[in-house]
């Protein structure tokens, strides 16, 4: 089995404070991961080691390995743009630029250096279809992003990413911002990214995570205390703690 | 946390439907065989009554169960506890069903007078009643090794009822007045045996339920011992 994403006694520390403890986890490709935990158990930090977030926080020490497709992520300058085209990130809360549609999801080509109209035009309208808007969008380019409504402007974020083309996507509670019917369209759309993409998803919401993923994680205190089939977290976890949490029984 | 959950009072309340339930059944299973033993119509007169209770039960269990997947959507061991609930509600229903059975033939019984002294049959009924409790304690202790007990236990119901079916056969071709006896006999320890194996059901739903581990037809039936069929 040749995972995506793997990381070798990954450690971290915001100054004292230790914010992941040798966590060791391989992740498919083409699957949707879950990770769950309650707040404060490293999850979101976690994703972030996947490309490189963290270090723009300062006081960060990391320690262990991250390997994409087996070789290791390298630190320093060099590679980061790189990496981040690789690994792309989906936030909370819709997060489009102050600019149109078209120029959003035409941002990450033309950093890569696609400037050629017809190109980026092509660039653009697959990215949209990836996220099913541009039926809804190819006749308003030119809109402002800021004014579509939020599920809109999430998959637009995922289209942005999607324009140029990553291997994996993390999200981190992608939904969280969204109502129910949203929430599953967004769902329905990472179903099918999955079949391309290599998926990450950080979440709060248990049934979200047992709904979409196909293994999940659970994560306390910065360890990675269980991770497994999803299937088998939600009918049989082998840890007490994963039990007490999922359960509802934590804290 | 130190105060109970809404949702572990509603488990909790499940629980003792249960234990109400299973309470009811083994009485009957009792007081049916007591009116066989001691030929009198009274003992098992409340029996119906109780067997409309656990039908009343019944219906009252399935409604909180499906309630509760409804509107917790529990995972892991809660999520084990309400399908066990849910299909030891069932069988427990089906016990009932079996007493009232059980009655008729003892109906049969007490119509004429008796063909032999009866001592198998009490002692099936001992074993049924205990296999019922235990199934019950050890869904509520959460206790796989006690399910495991009652698995164990049914061979001895299962090699009563074949003791009692080849005795009384004896009895039949000797005798053909016997027959319609000895068939009501055969039938009750055969409904006694059923229930064994109603315990057994719950037994293994309690084996899921503590240990994620489904216990369910282990042998293939080839393996399966050949037993007499009625």
């Amino acid at each position: 089995m040749e995972y995506k994403l793997r990381t070798e006694n990954l450690g971290l520390h915001y100054g004292d404070f230790c914010a992941l403890k040798d966590v060791n986890i391989s992740i498919r490709p083409q699957a949707i991961t879950a990770i769950i935990g309650p707040s404060g158990c490293g999850k979101s930090t976690l994703l972030r080691c996947f490309n490189r977030m963290n270090e723009l926080i300062a006081g960060v020490r990391t320690s262990g390995r991250i390997l994409l497709d087996g070789r290791a992520v390298h630190d320093g300058a060099a590679g980061l743009t790189q990496l981040r085209k690789r690994v792309g990130m989906v936030f909370q809360r819709p997060n489009p630029f102050p600019l149109s549609v078209f120029d959003n999801v035409a941002y990450g080509p033309r950093v890569h250096g696609m400037h050629k109209g017809a190109d980026l035009e092509a660039a653009v309208e697959k990215a949209l279809r990836a996220t099913a808007l541009w039926d809804a969008l190819k006749d308003k380019l030119r809109a402002p992003a800021l004014g579509l409504p939020a599920e809109q402007q999430q998959r637009l974020c995922i289209s942005r990413l999607a324009a140029v083309e990553p291997e994996v996507l993390l999200m981190d509670e992608p939904c969280s911002a969204l109502d129910p019917i949203a929430t599953e369209h967004i769902e329905e759309l990472m179903r099918e990214l999955a079949r391309r993409y290599t998926i990450v998803i950080v979440t709060h919401n248990m049934q979200q995570a047992a709904r979409v993923s196909s293994e999940t994680g659970f994560m306390l205190l910065g360890e990675l205390v269980e991770f497994g089939l999803t299937t088998a977290i939600f009918k049989n976890p082998s840890d007490k703690r994963t039990e007490d949490y999922v359960t509802g029984r934590y804290g | 946390m130190e105060k109970q959950r809404q949702f572990d009072r509603e488990l909790e309340d499940l629980k003792k439907k249960l234990i109400h339930m299973a309470a009811l059944a083994e009485t009957m299973i009792d007081k049916a065989v007591a009116e066989l033993v001691q030929r009198d119509e009274k003992v098992a007169a409340k029996v119906p009554e109780y067997e409309q209770e656990l039908n009343r039960l019944e219906i009252e269990i399935d409604e909180a169960a499906l309630t509760l997947l409804a509107t917790r959507q529990p995972v892991a061991g809660d999520l084990r506890f309400i399908v066990a609930a849910t299909k030891i509600n069932g069988e427990l229903e089906r016990i009932g069903d079996l007493v009232i059975n059980i009655i008729q033939n003892v109906q049969t019984l007490l119509a004429q007078p008796p063909l032999k002294p009866l001592i198998d049959i009490p002692h099936m009924a001992d074993l049924a009643r205990r296999m019922v409790r235990d199934s019950l304690d050890s869904f509520v202790g959460g206790d796989p090794l006690l399910a495991q007990s009652v698995i164990m236990a049914d061979d001895r119901v299962d090699a009563l009822k074949d003791q009692v079916l080849r005795e009384l056969l004896t009895y039949m071709m000797s005798d053909p007045r016997t027959i319609e006896r000895a068939l009501a006999l055969i039938l009750v320890s055969r409904h006694l045996e059923r229930i064994g194996d109603h315990a057994v059901n719950i037994a293994e739903d309690v084996i899921y339920m503590t240990q994620g581990r489904d216990v369910r037809h282990p042998k293939t039936p080839k393996e399966r011992p050949a037993d007499l069929e009625m």
